[in-house]
């Protein structure tokens, strides 16, 4: 069970929070534009890789704010938290 | 009868006799025993038979490793408890207990033949076997396993105990309360750091508190007698928590640690009553420290598994702690040091000992006591066989070759009641492990041991890998000083005196002449599993230890291999020749121990089991005699049985009310989203596939919200309150689900926009009135209402007061009929659901649950989103395509329509279906066909909702069908188990198509 740090209300229990999958993937502006290939690629591929991966969480038992994480997907440790909008902290590749 | 009581300690209480039962009989025992004490000081060591053989087997431990030992806990149909160790259960006055893995009993047990035809039972049996025929296993197989097996009984009432849960945060939990945890504590705790200490025994000490060897010191005094100084010591630290009868169950990430503490498992029945039987500990520790200790290794050779076969230092044990000897005629069999300690105490307590050591020699302190004891020693030598059948009378040994391969010389044969084994210690990193920790092998002394101490958790004392008590103190303290980064120095002075040292000859298989064919060398003694079949899986061509652990069951009973997996492993190392190191180990999973359904599930049973969610009209629902169905956490009134009428008459009469005056609808339940802000609109456009920017003030519609691949999600109506404020409704079900989903698009896709959301469904309570009569009841509600149809229409909204109390009114409808929703604050919904009925009385009023509304909404042909949906359907499959604006640029999943597999023409799409026997109702789910005479028969689709509809006298049904669409007319077929239904492709919209009802 992760402790989990919402940028906006401190370390948590993992229960309060639910994931939201892979982060940074933005919803392109233009879909109708998209062939049906480019518009699966939004739709469908995400990453799981093992090592670092940039992760959307919800305090959704809390302040139900998102926000992103960086987590270790070997140990699962979570390295970093930041709101949403901010870029990943680049010491993380 | 026989007494092997034979020395007084501290630890049982021989002024408080007990007494209890063992499959029937009655013994007697004392405060402080376990079952298993008791029992072997009464002289029995038979306890069970063994699971695929059904060979007697004996006590062999004194704690959680035991295989052997047991037993079905108490007899009543709602307390009895299978797989029990008897090493780990006090005995109590009135305890019941009785050995499990033998029928008819243990004495005669029918499944010892199998011993008989074990060369017909290797590795793999049951899968080889019980394969063929198939139809055999259920009615034949099944059946025989389980009866001999004797997996134990659970209990077939509801547990009556009480258990409990409680969460703690620790700066440091210790785990393990030997020398090295309490070591830790200690300095832990004199450091200022809030701290834990756990142990799963009823005392503190692990097994240095009975340790009583003289050459065994710590600053000049019994190393027994120290310890117990800092017992006392540490009980004194304030910010130390000590929890005996507690043992960790599981460690998870993040040092989050569960533990199991037993409060009445060893009181008599009557001090049990209305106590907390066990509580569930949910730990956060900032550090852990892992004191888990090691457990001793039996030897593998033939017959290794009679009755009177035991680890040393258990026999040591139950001599020193418990007072009890195993035996009167003991030969204690090693690889190592420890047994000496065994046999020089059983020698000072008058107890004939004779030690068959396999290494070629051995000079330690201790070993030299023994001998100056004139303690006959075999060196050099194997036992290579056993005898007796309930119980060892005899053995033999032989001398080992040079390089321990084989054996040399004659046989000689050893006379005994008791055999002691020491195949060296095992550390216990289950917990390391558990954490995530990785193990190294050190080759000397053939132990896994934890890699890696983290930052968050360490292991110390023999779990590490420290065996001799210098090493263990001092290598403690330094670790804990570091870890914890502080500098204690209450250990700087301690003086260690340990004559015992860490040599060993460790052979995983020992030699025999007899070919290995024909012996029993047992490994796994739960699962009935021998070296030979660890053989017969590599030669089968398995490799990975977790291959040959499914194969051969090795490990794999409810000790989890605690005894067995090293064996298994270096045996297969030996015959595959590759180093023990590099096969990695069988994953160590947590429970460590088993752990009780009652333990888990707290005080969350019966009307706590889960959250219930009532409207504020569920006492009037009740009082009318509802039935009710579960939505979600919702409990929605289902239907209202009047007369004793069953569902269907209920329904009918609901339904049919509802229609020709009036029904009413509890409604609170729809999930309903507060949208404020100057971008309500602009969201509203965005989430529904519909337009919303040009919806007046005071109007309603309906809305349609798509998931990204374009599949229907929800739907309910919205209302524009005013400029920037709209009320959404949502799905019962779908409403937590909707509000996240939306809170995540505002947050993360759409920042920009100016809306706030927020969650009001506990706010209001609606109660909904359709039906030809609704507006004259209306009318009495609020007669101050214009009702006409010019000044509040169809898909409108008003606000007024009922007795100076805010309303919002809808018209909106659900039915088909003229219908109004009312909202008011929730803490007047039963009011106002109470003047809405006194209202109606003249017209006949019908209060309707959901099954009527799910009919009457069918009639019109309206979906329900996650019955006539599935994730799998688009507005065009629902021929909802009017519903999809094509003028706006972007919607949550417009891209996804026209995807080339969302725009397929056989897709499943809704249709209407109409039975040709008007009196036929289908079953929801039933498959849809057009030709039952081909094979495979090509499945078509699924019924999704049906009813027998009182306002139209026929059966109706809403299905999915490939292609359904085009097919309007066709016959289908419907086949069932006894008959084929046949069945006409309709319009979904059964009733009323011109909508005239709507403003009747
Ligand atoms: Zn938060």
């Amino acid at each position: 069970m992760f402790l989990i740090n919402c940028p906006f209300c401190g370390e948590r229990d993992q229960s309060e929070f639910s994931s939201g999958g892979e982060a940074h993937i933005v919803r392109p502006k233009q879909p109708t534009e998209l062939s049906d290939d480019e518009w699966a690629e939004y739709l469908f591929m995400r990453k799981n890789i093992k090592g670092i991966q940039f992760e959307r969480w919800n305090h959704a038992h809390g302040c139900r704010k998102w926000f992103n994480a960086v987590r270790d997907t070997s140990n699962d440790k979570i390295l970093s938290v930041y709101k949403m909008g901010e870029k990943p902290p680049l010491n993380y590749k | 009868m026989p007494n092997y009581r034979i020395n007084k300690t501290e630890y049982i209480d021989e002024t408080k006799r007990v007494s209890f039962k063992y499959d029937g009989k009655t013994y007697f025992g004392y405060e402080g025993d376990t079952l298993a004490s008791a029992l072997l000081a009464n002289g029995i060591h038979l306890v069970g038979r063994s699971f695929k053989y059904h060979r007697p087997r004996g006590i062999v431990s004194c704690g959680a490793e035991e295989p052997n030992a047991i037993c079905q806990i108490g007899s009543k149909k709602d307390l009895t408890e299978p797989n029990v160790r008897a090493t780990e259960l006090e005995l109590y006055e009135g305890l019941e207990a009785s050995s499990q893995n033998c029928w008819p009993n243990v004495k005669f047990d029918i499944g010892g033949i199998n011993n008989f035809i074990s060369p017909l039972i290797p590795a793999g049996f049951y899968y080889k076997t019980f394969m063929w025929p198939k139809s055999f296993w259920k009615k034949v197989y099944e059946p025989l396993i389980r009866l001999s097996a004797g997996l134990g009984k659970s209990p077939t009432e509801p547990d009556p105990d009480i258990y409990d849960h409680k969460y703690v945060h620790y700066d440091v939990l210790v785990i393990g309360g030997g020398v090295s945890g309490i070591i830790a504590a200690k300095m832990a705790a004199k450091n200022n750091l809030k701290t834990l200490l756990v142990d799963d025994k009823k005392i503190l000490g692990g097994s240095t508190i009975y340790q009583n060897n003289e050459s065994i010191k710590i600053d000049d005094k019994l190393s027994s007698e120290w310890l117990k100084n800092e017992i006392q010591e540490i009980k004194k630290l304030s910010n130390l928590t000590i929890k005996t009868r507690t043992s960790i169950a599981a460690y998870h990430g993040y040092n989050f640690l569960l533990a199991k503490e037993n409060l009445t498992d060893h009181l008599p029945e009557e001090k049990k009553k209305n106590k907390i039987r066990q509580r569930l500990w949910k730990i956060r520790a900032k550090k852990v420290v892992i004191a888990t200790g090691s457990i001793e290794r039996p030897l593998v050779f033939n017959n290794n598994d009679r009755p009177g076969i035991l680890l040393s230092n258990s026999i040591n044990k139950y001599l020193d702690y418990y007072g009890v000897t195993c035996g009167e005629n003991i030969i204690l069999f090693t690889n190592n040091d420890s047994a000496y300690e065994t046999s020089i105490s059983l020698h000072k307590k008058g107890i004939k000992n004779i030690i068959v050591d396999l290494r070629k020699s051995a000079s330690s302190e201790l070993i030299k006591q023994a001998e100056s004891l004139g303690i006959k020693i075999y060196f050099n030598h194997v036992v290579t066989n056993t005898f007796g059948y309930r119980k060892i009378n005899s053995l033999e040994i032989m001398k080992l070759s040079e390089d321990g391969n084989t054996t040399v010389g004659n046989k000689i044969r050893l006379s005994c009641d008791c055999l002691g084994m020491s195949g060296g210690w095992t550390p216990m990193v289950h917990m390391h492990t558990q954490s995530g920790g990785k193990l190294d092998f050190r080759d000397e002394d053939q132990v896994f041991l934890p890699k890696e101490n983290s930052e968050d958790q360490i292991s110390v004392g023999s779990c590490n890998g420290d065996f001799d008590l210098e090493n263990i103190i001092d290598k403690t303290v330094n670790k804990i000083n570091k870890f914890l980064d502080i500098d204690n120095q209450d250990y700087q002075d301690t003086n260690i005196i340990c004559s015992k040292e860490n040599d060993k000859r460790n052979i995983w298989l020992l030699p025999n002449k007899i070919p290995l064919g024909k012996t029993k060398c047992f490994i796994d003694f739960q699962n009935d599993s021998t070296a030979k079949d660890i053989k017969l899986a590599l030669k089968e061509g398995f490799r990975s230890i977790e291959h040959v652990k499914r194969y051969t069951t090795t490990g794999m009973a409810t000790d989890q291999g605690k005894l067995s997996n090293m064996h298994a492993l270096g045996i297969i190392a030996d015959t595959a020749g590759v180093k023990m190191g590099t096969l990695g180990t069988t994953t160590f999973r947590p429970p460590f121990t088993p752990l009780t359904f009652g333990t888990l599930v707290g005080r969350n049973v019966g009307k706590f089991f889960e959250v219930v969610r009532k409207t504020s009209m569920h006492e009037w629902h009740v009082e009318n005699n509802a039935e009710f169905e579960n939505v979600g956490q919702w409990k929605r009134p289902w239907y209202y049985p009047k007369n004793g009428e069953n569902m269907h008459d209920a329904v009918q009469r609901e339904s049919k009310a509802a229609r020709d005056s009036a029904g009413i609808l509890d409604a609170s339940t729809l999930g309903k989203i507060d949208i404020q802000g100057t971008d309500a609109s602009e969201f509203l456009n965005r989430v529904y596939t519909n337009a919303w920017s040009k919806l007046a003030i005071g109007k309603c519609r309906y809305g349609l919200m798509l998931n990204e691949d374009g599949m229907v999600y929800d739907d309910g109506v919205t209302t524009r309150i005013s400029e920037n404020h709209y009320l959404m409704t949502t799905t019962t079900g779908g409403a937590a689900n909707v509000l996240s989903k939306l809170e995540d698009y505002l947050q993360t896709e759409w920042p920009e926009l100016d809306v706030y959301l927020t969650s009001v469904t506990d706010h209001y309570s609606t109660a909904s009135i359709c039906g030809p009569n609704s507006k004259k009841i209306l009318n009495k509600l609020f007669p101050n209402l214009d009702l006409s149809d010019e000044n509040f229409p169809h898909m409108s909204f008003k606000e007024d007061k009922l007795k100076n109390i805010n309303c919002r009114i809808m018209r909106i409808s659900f039915t088909g009929e003229l219908s109004y929703e009312i909202n008011i604050e929730s803490k007047y919904g039963h009011s106002l659901w109470k003047m809405c009925i006194e209202a109606g009385k003249e017209f006949n009023l019908t209060p309707y649950g959901t099954e009527t509304m799910h009919l009457l909404r069918a009639e019109k042909g309206f979906i329900i989103v996650g019955q006539d949906t599935d994730g799998t359907m688009t507005p065009s499959d629902l021929q909802m395509d009017w519903i999809v604006s094509k003028k706006k640029y972007d919607f949550i999943g417009k891209r996804s329509l026209y995807r080339s597999d969302t725009i397929r023409e056989d897709r499943k799409q809704l249709v209407g279906l109409l039975t040709d026997d008007p009196k036929e109702i289908l079953e929801e789910g039933a498959q849809i066909v057009s030709d039952v005479k081909s094979k495979p028969i090509d499945m078509l689709g699924h019924v999704t909702s049906s009813y027998f509809s009182p306002n139209l006298n026929k059966s109706i049904a809403l299905a999915v069908v490939r292609s359904g669409k085009t097919m309007k007319g066709q016959k289908l077929i419907i086949p069932m188990e006894n008959k084929n239904i046949n069945v006409t492709v309709s319009d979904t919209i059964f009733l009323d198509k011109e909508n005239k009802r709507l403003n009747a």
